[in-house]
């Protein structure tokens, strides 16, 4: 190319586009090769693409924000650990160590260099969540990292091609399901290599020799364009707080300075809660993820996440805090936490925008995790002995928080974006029957924009066994809080349908012939209540969303006996509300 | 498969055939005879849809001195289900489904299309909740009932059914593609207690696992039914009023034909027949060429769609999503799963919007500014540039002669939107701006063509590309370079490209059976019999349009690892399965999977979940083809009718080329790059790295200078 010939940024634009092309297709790559069900029917992923100093260039756009930065700066840390010249074409690193990749044990990073002519011309990272890596599980009684299953730290997979062997079988020996856990890592191996193979192909095509001149074209433009939007804000320190349930009945506060300011956003959790003795403890690279979503998606959603977009949201917490726990606290179930951020996040912004911010919805991942079998249960061995063993998570959500002028969606993953695991798949996998799942009447929200609705989910053995649940829900004391004088969402629940109620943090067994009952969050609603259009509040009730005493009593809308809105009713109590 | 002509499909070789398409605007007409052919091209008559097909057919007869009495086969596409989904304007519909799942089909996967805007909508199912309803009954995974049928809720539903006015019904239990029985008691109770309602078993829609998906197919089904009963019925009525004494066949997406009666039951799978049709016709292009590696390439006003063909075969798939509506994002319409040809679709035509980011990048698309207003140089108010302002600034097409003259095109409000929308926020200009704008359209459809076909493991190096469609000829040579092809292909009268393809289709039907079986514990001797079941079914309904015809049955298989969540389509072998059979159907496995994915996983059972069987028929009648082929020896000299400035990318300025009249080009004229070959329709950009020449067939080929695709590449 010749230099500063202004066809170049015409050219640039088109390679920046081929990357992200590139990226897609290693993340589509992984999407159907992987084994477990997080990955291959969840969308629980992340692939991108590196300079050779480990700046991210281009991220697929895929399920999971929580890996936004943290996979973005794994990379770097395996440069620390092995620089490139010593890296040779056909190799491959792992990694799990939860400070240096994702978050947690169960998310296994990829990372592999791409070489083109003999010479290292970028690297390929992905990453991906496995159904099982030892351990206590995910919301177990685990008190240390240690406990929580096999650590890997950044240790070679792959060398020059061949796969080390020694390693796959100390993983598959560590895992209680090896044939979904070693097919991941297969993937995770074969994506990057997809990718590789794409970004030799277009460097050929282009004629590059290396990605320096792309890479600075793309990352000025990413900061330029990220600070521009922010620069549009009202400058200002804004400040938040959020009571979440925490554990073992003792709820915590997670606190937000969010400080908007023409070199960027910084946002700080100083005054949130300390860490915790159980896994809900959240390492700072997986608060930063977090964190930058809720901030990306009011501020700068269609700027691309790269090293230079995501430098303008810094965030920091003080070391012990929850949400900057450091090694060895546990960490198994640091979504739950981390999932609340971007709801923390948007009581800051919503100061300096007002109309631009949703209210609080469910947000951590209700994920139905059942198993069953010797071993995984309480009961009679004797009896579980004739079980099936079985271990499958499905992905499920309650509703979300209403928006400025539209109503929450019901039964719809945020910020997380997962797809659930349809019931049928999940029958075909394991021993077991779910007998409803249905929207929960009257849980979202009431608002003049209606919270989401949560859902209900009924399930029982298939084969007449006790089998168990492993939890890790909020909301559940504390529910989502609507805006703008909108109501909050229905808190969840979790019982045996005969009527005793279930932690929501822990791990419990239902005994054999026994229905265990799920019941999700709803969204908090937005705005006034009394100033939803009564032909909405009629559809809802007509359609079983809302009852028709909440229709009366907090909508202030009373219908006819076929689901007409009484106009003359309707205008008296709500004129009667406005009056108290 | 050469198409094999024989007078035992009920239709002679020699019969005079009549397709018609109807399409969102225009319905098209192509009537076949061994003499030639015509074709007339009709507003749709959306109150009445039959009312514009006999006109339509009625002036193709005319032109040709032809009566009803005359045609000895009808074929016909219509997009006519495709927008009752689209415009909501289908049956009053009600889903009957298991207790505690009234809510599948509106929490479809529980997910948000796009990721960072928080203010999606999601698609509205076509089933309001008031109108699902449930019953006690459950199946399990393996078939077994686990809860009998309520046949007394069954019968209550009926009344409620009946007093709600509903008109057509869905049925979709849990695991009924394991056992249907209760699905079809529940049918049958309803049947009889509503006569006159329609009713749609997912077990027969849609036989396969996951709930969501099929519930929604079947929903998609019962929804157009009644819709498209009414008019096929009417249609069949009205034809044969009108003289015509024929059969009739209809078009599915699956690009087979199929009757009357089968598309009245299933009348979901004509969704994409017009598409389909189009990509028929490249198969058969390729076919006459001897070409065996495509990629079909069709780009119209404000999409393009882009089909990968080998070996005769056009990719299939079974699912398929009707109406995206967020930037034609995956998730953002309803999933249908029906066999279909698989394309990708791109917001990319000639009236894609251009604007810039915040990234400073230009984006092109997917909004369109349709043909009201159109784009600017259209004068009707358009203040935004598309890609046909960006063609014409860079010289592509003529303003005075835009559609054959009908439309005077301003090239001054082509350069005015440009250079306010592109020009001035990027400090560019005018010129390079337009230059952008075309290069940033031919990346997307590039980009997405390159990701399409990583996920179905091709390789598109090394194709021919058949364009088609009014933009198609403008960017197909530089579509080409970008993807490493050689050989372009852009057939006369493409305009009516679909109808055409139609009377190129095979009558086929498909059918597919969800049944976990593991290659560890294969059992040949059910697989066979479940085969036999599923051939008889196909078979029945092929010889409902080709009573005597040879029919060919096909088998493919879904299949994966033990644990994986997505199959890849395996061909099976022909014959029936014996014990041996296993170490094939591996073999054939993991060929597929290691193309796809680069490596095999060692240790893990191989397990297939779908079998799927087609049974084809030739399509009926002879093709007709355009005279023989020219033998002269040497080309005779292509004549020049004027020039016109063309921007080269290569030198990185506008340089004056030649333009050429299409019908003024004799056959086996070569023209070189970069040059411009002008038609009322459309124009061809033969870019500096190609050489056209005119082919017998009066399609346009393009052959790159080989060493000219490299440097343009560069």
């Amino acid at each position: 190319m010749r230099a500063n010939h202004p066809l170049n940024r015409i050219e640039y634009q088109v390679m920046w586009n081929r990357l992200i092309s590139v990226v897609e297709e290693q993340a589509q790559t992984l999407v159907r090769t992987a084994f477990g069900t997080a990955t291959r029917e969840a969308g629980d992923l992340s692939a991108g693409v590196y300079d050779t100093t480990g700046r991210m260039l281009a991220q697929a756009v895929t399920g999971t924000p929580g890996h936004v930065n943290s996979m973005a700066m794994s990379v770097g840390h395996v440069l620390d650990k092995v620089p490139l010249a010593r890296m040779n074409d056909g190799d491959a690193y792992i990694v799990n160590d939860p400070w240096q990749g994702t978050g947690h044990l169960n998310d296994i990073v990829i990372v592999t260099p791409t070489f083109r002519r003999g010479t290292a011309v970028g690297l390929f990272a992905c990453t991906l969540h496995v159904v099982d890596i030892g351990g206590r599980g995910i919301m177990g009684a685990a008190q240390q990292v240690y406990e929580e299953g096999l650590y890997l730290p950044i240790t070679k997979i792959v060398d020059r091609g061949e796969i080390n062997q020694w390693l796959v079988d100390i993983i598959a020996a560590n895992v209680r399901e090896p044939v979904q856990v070693i097919g991941d890592i297969y993937s995770e191996i074969s994506s990057n290599e997809v990718g590789g193979r794409r970004l030799v192909a277009m460097m050929d095509e282009f004629g590059l020799e290396h990605l320096d001149d792309l890479a600075r074209h793309i990352l000025d433009h990413s900061r330029e364009a990220s600070l521009e939007a922010i620069r549009k804000l009202p400058f200002g320190t804004y400040h938040n707080s959020m009571t979440v349930d925490g554990m073992n009945g003792k709820s915590m506060e997670l606190k937000a300075a969010l400080t908007i300011g023409p070199e960027g956003i910084d946002v700080d959790f100083a005054g949130s809660a300390g860490v915790v003795q159980n896994g809900i403890n959240v390492p700072l690279c997986y608060t930063e993820a977090y964190t930058s979503f809720g901030v990306k998606c009011i501020v700068a959603p269609h700027v691309p996440n790269n090293a230079a977009s995501l430098a303008t949201i810094r965030v920091t917490a003080p070391d012990g805090c929850i949400l900057n726990a450091k090694h060895p606290a546990p960490v198994a179930a640091r979504s739950i936490i981390g999932q609340m951020l971007p709801d923390v996040v948007f009581g800051c912004l919503q100061q300096a925008l007002p109309q631009g911010v949703p209210a609080e919805g469910t947000s951590c991942l209700w994920n139905v995790r059942l198993m069953g079998g010797m071993g995984r249960v309480d009961g009679d061995p004797a009896v579980l002995a004739k079980a099936t063993p079985f271990n499958v998570t499905s992905f499920h959500s309650g509703g979300t928080g209403a928006r400025p002028k539209l109503d929450g969606l019901s039964a719809t993953a945020f910020p997380s974006g997962v797809r659930n695991v349809p019931v049928e798949i999940t029958e075909t996998i394991a021993p077991v029957l779910v007998w409803s799942k249905e929207y929960r009447t009257d849980s979202g929200g009431a608002g003049e924009y209606r919270g989401g609705l949560g859902q209900i989910m009924e399930i029982e053995s298939a084969e007449d066994m006790p089998f168990g649940i492993s939890t890790s829900f909020d909301r559940v004391v504390y529910p989502p809080r609507g805006r703008a004088g909108g109501k909050a969402g229905m808190t969840g629940k979790v019982e045996i349908v005969s009527g005793k109620s279930l932690p929501p943090k822990a791990h419990s067994s239902i005994p054999a012939g026994e229905r265990l009952r799920v019941s999700m969050p709803g969204g908090g609603g937005y705005g006034d209540p009394r100033r939803r259009d009564p032909a909405k509040v009629a559809r809802d009730v007509a359609s079983g969303l809302v009852s028709e005493e909440v229709a009366r009593n907090v909508y202030g809308v009373v219908l006819t006996a076929d689901f007409a809105v009484d106009e003359a009713a309707t205008t008296k109590a709500r004129m009667v509300a406005a009056a108290e | 498969m050469p198409p094999v002509i024989t007078p035992e499909s009920g239709v002679s070789p020699d019969a005079i055939r009549l397709a018609v398409d109807i399409g969102g605007t225009f319905t098209d007409v192509v009537l076949e005879t061994p003499g030639g052919s015509w074709s007339a091209k009709v507003l749709t008559t959306k109150a009445a849809p039959e009312d514009g097909v006999l006109d339509g057919m009625r002036r193709a007869l005319a032109l040709a001195g032809l009566v009803p009495a005359d045609v000895g086969l009808i074929v016909h596409g219509t997009t006519l289900a495709t927008n009752a989904i689209i415009e909501r304007k289908g049956a009053l519909t009600a889903l009957v489904t298991t207790k505690g799942f009234r809510d599948s089909i509106e929490m479809a996967q529980e997910n948000r299309f796009e990721q960072y805007d928080i203010f999606i909508e999601k698609p509205e199912p076509l089933v309001p909740r008031p109108l699902r309803f449930t019953v006690p009954e459950r199946v399990d995974a393996r078939g077994g009932v686990r809860l009998p049928l309520d046949e007394k809720a069954v019968e209550g539903l009926a009344e409620t059914l009946a007093a709600r006015g509903v008109e057509s019904i869905a049925i979709g239990f849990l695991h009924s593609y394991a056992n249907p029985a209760h699905e079809r008691r529940a049918g049958e109770i309803l049947a009889n207690r509503l006569p006159g309602v329609r009713l749609s078993l997912s077990c027969d829609v849609c036989p396969e696992v996951r709930e969501y998906e099929r519930f929604s197919t079947t929903c998609a089904n019962a929804y157009v039914q009644p819709l498209m009963g009414r008019y096929l019925e009417n249609l069949r009525q009205r034809i044969g009023q009108a003289g015509f004494a024929c059969p009739i066949l209809l078009m599915t997406s699956g690009g087979g034909l199929t009757t009357l009666e089968t598309a009245v039951r299933f009348p979901i799978r004509l969704v994409e027949s017009g598409p389909a049709g189009g990509v028929i016709l490249s198969t058969w292009i390729a076919e006459r060429f001897g070409i065996d590696r495509i990629l079909s390439f069709d780009m119209g006003g404000t999409t393009a769609k882009i089909c990968i063909i080998d070996d005769g075969k056009p990719m299939a798939s079974r699912s398929f999503e009707v109406d995206r509506r967020y930037r034609f994002m995956k998730g953002s319409g309803l999933p249908v799963r029906i066999p279909v040809i698989e394309m990708v679709e791109i917001g990319a035509g000639g009236g894609s919007l251009a604007s810039v980011d915040a990234m400073k990048r230009i984006t092109v698309g997917p909004e369109s500014a349709g043909s009201d207003p159109g784009p600017a140089c259209y004068r009707l108010g358009g203040t935004k540039p598309a890609v046909t302002d960006a063609n014409v600034v860079l010289g592509r097409i003529d303003p005075d002669r835009f559609a054959g003259g009908t439309i005077t095109l301003d090239a001054a409000l082509s350069r005015a939107a440009i250079e306010g929308h592109v020009g001035i926020p990027l400090d560019l200009d005018v010129t390079l701006s337009a230059f952008g704008i075309s290069e940033v359209v031919e990346e997307n459809m590039a980009n997405a063509a390159r990701v399409h076909a990583v996920e179905r493991g091709a390789e598109l190096e090394g194709r021919t590309l058949i364009a088609f469609g009014g933009g198609a000829p403008l960017h197909a040579a530089r579509l080409a370079e970008k993807l490493g092809i050689a050989d372009v292909l852009i057939p006369a009268s493409a305009g009516v490209g679909s109808a055409v393809g139609f009377l190129r289709a095979p009558i086929a039907f498909e059918v597919v059976r969800s049944r976990f079986v593991r290659l560890g514990n294969f059992d040949a001797g059910s697989i066979n019999a479940m085969f036999a079941e599923m051939a008889k079914d196909a078979v029945d309904v092929v010889k409902l349009g080709a009573p005597s015809a040879p029919i060919t049955i096909g088998r493919s298989a879904d299949m994966r690892y033990a644990g994986q969540g997505h199959e890849i389509l395996v061909q099976l072998p022909d014959g029936p399965f014996t014990a041996a059979s296993v170490a094939e159907l591996r073999k054939r496995f993991e060929a597929g999977y290691r193309t796809l994915f680069n490596r095999v996983v060692p240790g893990v059972d191989v397990e297939v979940t779908g079998w799927i069987l087609r049974a084809e028929a030739p399509a009926p009648g002879r093709a007709i083809d355009r005279g023989p082929a020219d033998t002269r020896a040497e080309a005779p000299r292509s004549l020049s009718v004027g020039s016109r400035t063309l921007f080269n990318p290569a030198q990185r300025d506008f340089q004056d080329v030649p333009v050429y009249q299409r019908t003024e080009l004799a056959t086996g004229s070569a023209v070189q790059g970069p040059a411009i070959i002008a038609e009322d329709e459309t124009t061809t950009v033969v870019t500096a790295g190609f050489t056209a020449r005119i082919e017998p067939s009066g399609a346009i080929r393009l052959t790159a200078k080989a060493a000219a695709l490299q440097e343009a590449a560069q």
